[in-house]
């Protein structure tokens, strides 16, 4: 470990510190402030990372590497299977129809058909990372154009497999192609060979997942060595991407198919939380190299040009989507966050291009001209995004609100309710028959709709915006119930609401225990977990089916509801006792073990002499109670 | 100085007109400890041990309810099988209550005078009140006739006045200590003794 690591590393962590709190503050997501943060350090501006940004590129690609694993890792036959209409579909028609449109403009530049058609098929693909990452922090990745996002992402990402076996093809068939010295293994084959290594290296990587991975972590399990399955995990991923990098695939692509043989592992959650956090911050210091890597010198160099040229890759890219957004029977404010959303051009384009480049697909200045467009329509993203939901949306969309009529008086309903999911809808149409009216937040304009269109008034928009709350009547009105889908999200929206609207009244859904302690630790008390109740009710039943009376056992469920309510409070005291401010898998276990450990000393339903006439009398003793 | 404690239990109490004219401002009055059951245990699930502790910094408990069907709603009953424990209340070391006064406040839609033995009601008040006052004796507690308001449905705003300020000055002496529990128990009910002994003891 030399000087120049510690430096940079504290160069880009200091960066992502500095940029992204201020970028999410301002309302621009994460991946906005990473990529700031890349620019500022960049040797265009600062100049405190140089030439040696392609190394850390590459190792910052790792991020992607282990968000594809996860996304692998989620991708359950079953849940494929049941989205395969999507993927095929939609992903098809975005794919093939922009290929087809940027080979033809290329072509009309005067490239060759087969480089035409290389770059056509690079400029395709989207950012899984960045689209993924901003759905989830805005909480938009259940709504139908996140679904649909996630879909053609994945087709995309599936896609680049046979496009990068296809690559050498073409190059093979390219006037300018010429065998040369390559750094892979396979660099001296033959095209055909080439592809066929590639996909004989997919087909070791299915197979060693099965017969050799999973076996493999059996044993490992076996030990409980936490740190030792953790390095397993990280093993696994890193072996993936080294084969794949030894026989010229790229490792991202290797992971992912790791992982999709994995989604059916007894493992997949052990696996899912140890990758996770590895995850995190390698990705954001990939956004952050993808910034730092943006060649500004050319922009300066030729700015019409690639300004044209990036504008014209997201107005073509765009279009086409919205073309397929319309096909797979998007609404308009859906569509259009799908089609501003997979804009850009994604990482992938990166490993196509400069691969490209090794075939002699494509000159050296273009492949620096088309990286350089990628990485800024990236970046251009977050902001495309962010003019759609202040711009775009409010004027042609889905309307924040629904303006009434000059005479009505606005009246503003004492209850708010931010998040109308499954679980907000509950509460609000609980309120709704008992003839209570709430103002509702959500953002997923579908729903907005149907809502409006059912009497409900309704604001469209991120919860956590001031001005949405001030619109909706946070200033006047009694109480805010939080229950919005993303704990993250949600839990923004108390800190916020309890700052500027300190006469609200906070009742909180909360995901779990977990979740909860963290609304305790900041001092409110209507927390709501969302599993509590609704458990305990099955367990009662439970009891019952077993021969219990039903009056006992749900006179026991009461008891244990709020014995739980107070082991709660008492946990939460204790927690911070164990300097465990942030809860990872391994502390969750530990509470609860020891929950489970007072469940057994402290039996609520123990000590209920209720209606038994006589507790001393011994239970042989015939009673007429 | 007499601590009270009214448990007070009235399932539809928003609705109750004859109540909240009872109950307006009385917990207020020093030493009375308004407690309402039903906003307390809507889930019927009373929690005993702090029931116990309740009582116990009591001297004088009221059951304060409407008559139903002739007798005290749900969750009073529920409240009476729950705390007064056996080993607590009454039998074997059960002597918590020993020396308490307890008696019923109550209101009902029938008149006075269809409370009684040739009346429509068949019995009177006393008598269907029957199981609170056994209730008290098997505990030791001393047991007073009831303060009741008949024929809740036909009250003008005077006489409901007039009944509200009868009840805060019986809490009012009660609290003093200004009674005496054998003058009465010589009256039927406890507002026959404010109405016709106003000063004495």
């Amino acid at each position: 470990m030399n000087g120049t690591f510690l430096q940079n590393a504290l160069i880009y962590l200091g960066a992502a510190i500095l940029f992204v709190p201020i970028a999410k503050r301002l309302g621009m997501g994460s991946v906005l402030g990473y990529l700031l943060a890349g620019i500022a350090i960049g040797p265009f501006f600062l100049g405190l990372v140089g030439g040696k940004g392609e190394d850390i590129l590459h190792f910052a690609e790792f991020g992607v590497v282990m968000m594809l694993f996860l996304i692998g890792l989620e991708l359950e036959p079953s849940h494929f299977w049941r989205m395969r209409h999507l993927i095929l579909g939609a992903g098809m028609v975005q794919t093939g129809i922009t290929t087809l449109c940027f080979f033809a403009l290329f072509t009309a530049v005067g490239f060759s058909w087969q480089a035409a058609l290389a770059v056509g098929l690079a400029l395709s693909m989207s950012s899984t990372a960045i689209v993924l990452q901003t759905l989830r922090e805005k909480g938009l990745g259940r709504t139908e154009a996140g679904k649909t996002s996630f879909a053609v992402l994945l087709f995309q990402d599936i896609s680049v497999i046979p496009i990068l076996a296809a690559l050498p093809l073409l190059a093979l068939a390219s006037p300018r192609a010429a065998a040369d010295s390559q750094t892979t293994l396979l660099g001296g084959l033959p095209g055909w060979a080439q592809t066929i290594a590639l996909l004989g290296a997919v087909g070791l990587v299915i197979l060693s997942g099965r017969f050799v991975i999973v076996p493999f972590l059996r044993f490992i399990a076996r030990m409980h060595l936490r740190e030792l399955f953790t390095a397993s995990a990280l093993f696994i991923v890193m072996a993936t991407a080294y084969l794949m990098e030894l026989v010229g695939l790229s490792p991202a692509l290797g992971s992912f198919l790791a992982g999709v043989v994995l989604a059916n592992s007894e493992y997949r959650h052990e696996l899912e939380s140890d990758i996770e956090p590895f995850k995190g911050i390698l990705l954001g210091l990939f956004f952050i190299t993808v910034g730092a890597s943006i060649n500004f010198s050319l922009i300066l160099n030729r700015p019409l040009a690639i300004i044209a040229l990036v504008f014209g890759i997201i107005a073509v890219k765009s279009l086409v989507l919205l073309l397929t957004g319309k096909m797979t029977r998007l609404t308009f404010d859906q569509n259009l966050l799908f089609a501003l959303g997979l804009a850009q051009v994604g990482e992938f384009a990166f490993v196509l291009l400069s691969f490209m480049n090794q075939l002699h697909l494509l000159s050296n200045d273009w492949t620096d001209t088309l990286m350089g467009a990628t990485a800024i329509s990236m970046t251009a993203t977050p902001l495309l995004l962010l003019l759609n939901e202040r711009l775009l949306l409010p004027r042609f969309g889905t309307p924040e609100r629904v303006k009434k009529e000059a005479d009505a008086i606005d009246l503003h309903h004492p209850v708010i309710l931010a998040g109308f999911g499954p679980f907000g809808s509950t509460v609000g149409r609980f309120l709704r028959a008992n003839g209570v009216e709430a103002t509702i937040l959500d953002n997923d304009s579908d729903r907005v709709d149907l809502l409006r269109k059912m009497g409900f008034k309704v604001f469209y928009g991120d919860a956590t915006r001031i001005d949405i709350l001030k619109a909706a009547g946070a200033e006047q009105a009694k109480i805010l119930i939080a229950a919005i889908g993303s704990p993250e999200i949600n839990r923004e929206l108390v800190d916020k609401a309890r700052q500027l609207f300190p006469h609200l009244e906070i009742m909180i859904r909360a995901e779990n225990r977990f979740d909860a302690y963290e609304y305790m630790d900041s001092g409110t008390m209507d927390i709501y977990r969302e599993t509590l109740d609704t458990s305990i009710r099955m367990g009662v039943d439970v009891l019952v089916k077993l021969g219990y009376r039903r009056y006992s056992a749900s006179r026991a469920g009461q008891k244990y509801l709020k014995y739980d309510e107070a082991a709660m409070q008492k946990l939460a005291a204790h927690r911070h006792d164990q300097n465990a401010y942030i809860f990872n898998a391994r502390e969750q276990i530990q509470i609860q073990e020891q929950l489970l450990t007072n469940d057994r000393e402290a039996n609520p339903s123990l000590n209920d002499h209720a209606w038994d006439g006589d507790p001393f009398a011994k239970p042989s003793e015939d009673r007429s109670s | 100085m007499n601590p009270i404690l009214i448990l007070f239990a009235h399932p539809l109490f928003e609705k109750s007109r004859v109540n909240r004219a009872l109950l307006s401002g009385v917990d207020q009055l020093p030493g009375v400890t308004l407690h309402d059951l039903y906003e307390h245990y809507p889930d019927f699930n009373v929690d005993i041990g702090k029931e116990q502790t309740l009582i116990a910094a009591h001297q004088i408990i009221i059951w304060h309810h409407p008559l139903y069907m002739y007798g005290a709603p749900a969750l009073l009953k529920q409240w009476i099988d729950l705390v007064l424990e056996f080993g607590w209340a009454h039998g074997r070391g059960g002597d918590s209550l020993k020396g308490k006064i307890a008696f019923n406040t109550l209101t009902a839609g029938g008149s006075r005078e269809v409370y009684a033995t040739p009346g429509h009601n068949r019995f009177t008040l006393r008598e269907f009140l029957a199981p609170f006052e056994q209730t008290a004796a098997l505990c030791r507690m001393m047991y007073l006739p009831p303060f009741a308001v008949h024929g809740t449905h036909l009250l003008t705003e005077a006489q409901l006045k007039h009944h509200a300020a009868l009840y805060r000055a019986l809490l009012e002496r009660l609290s003093e200590g200004s009674f005496g529990p054998e003058t009465m128990r010589r009256f039927p009910l406890l507002n026959d003794w404010l109405e016709h002994a106003p000063g004495e003891p």
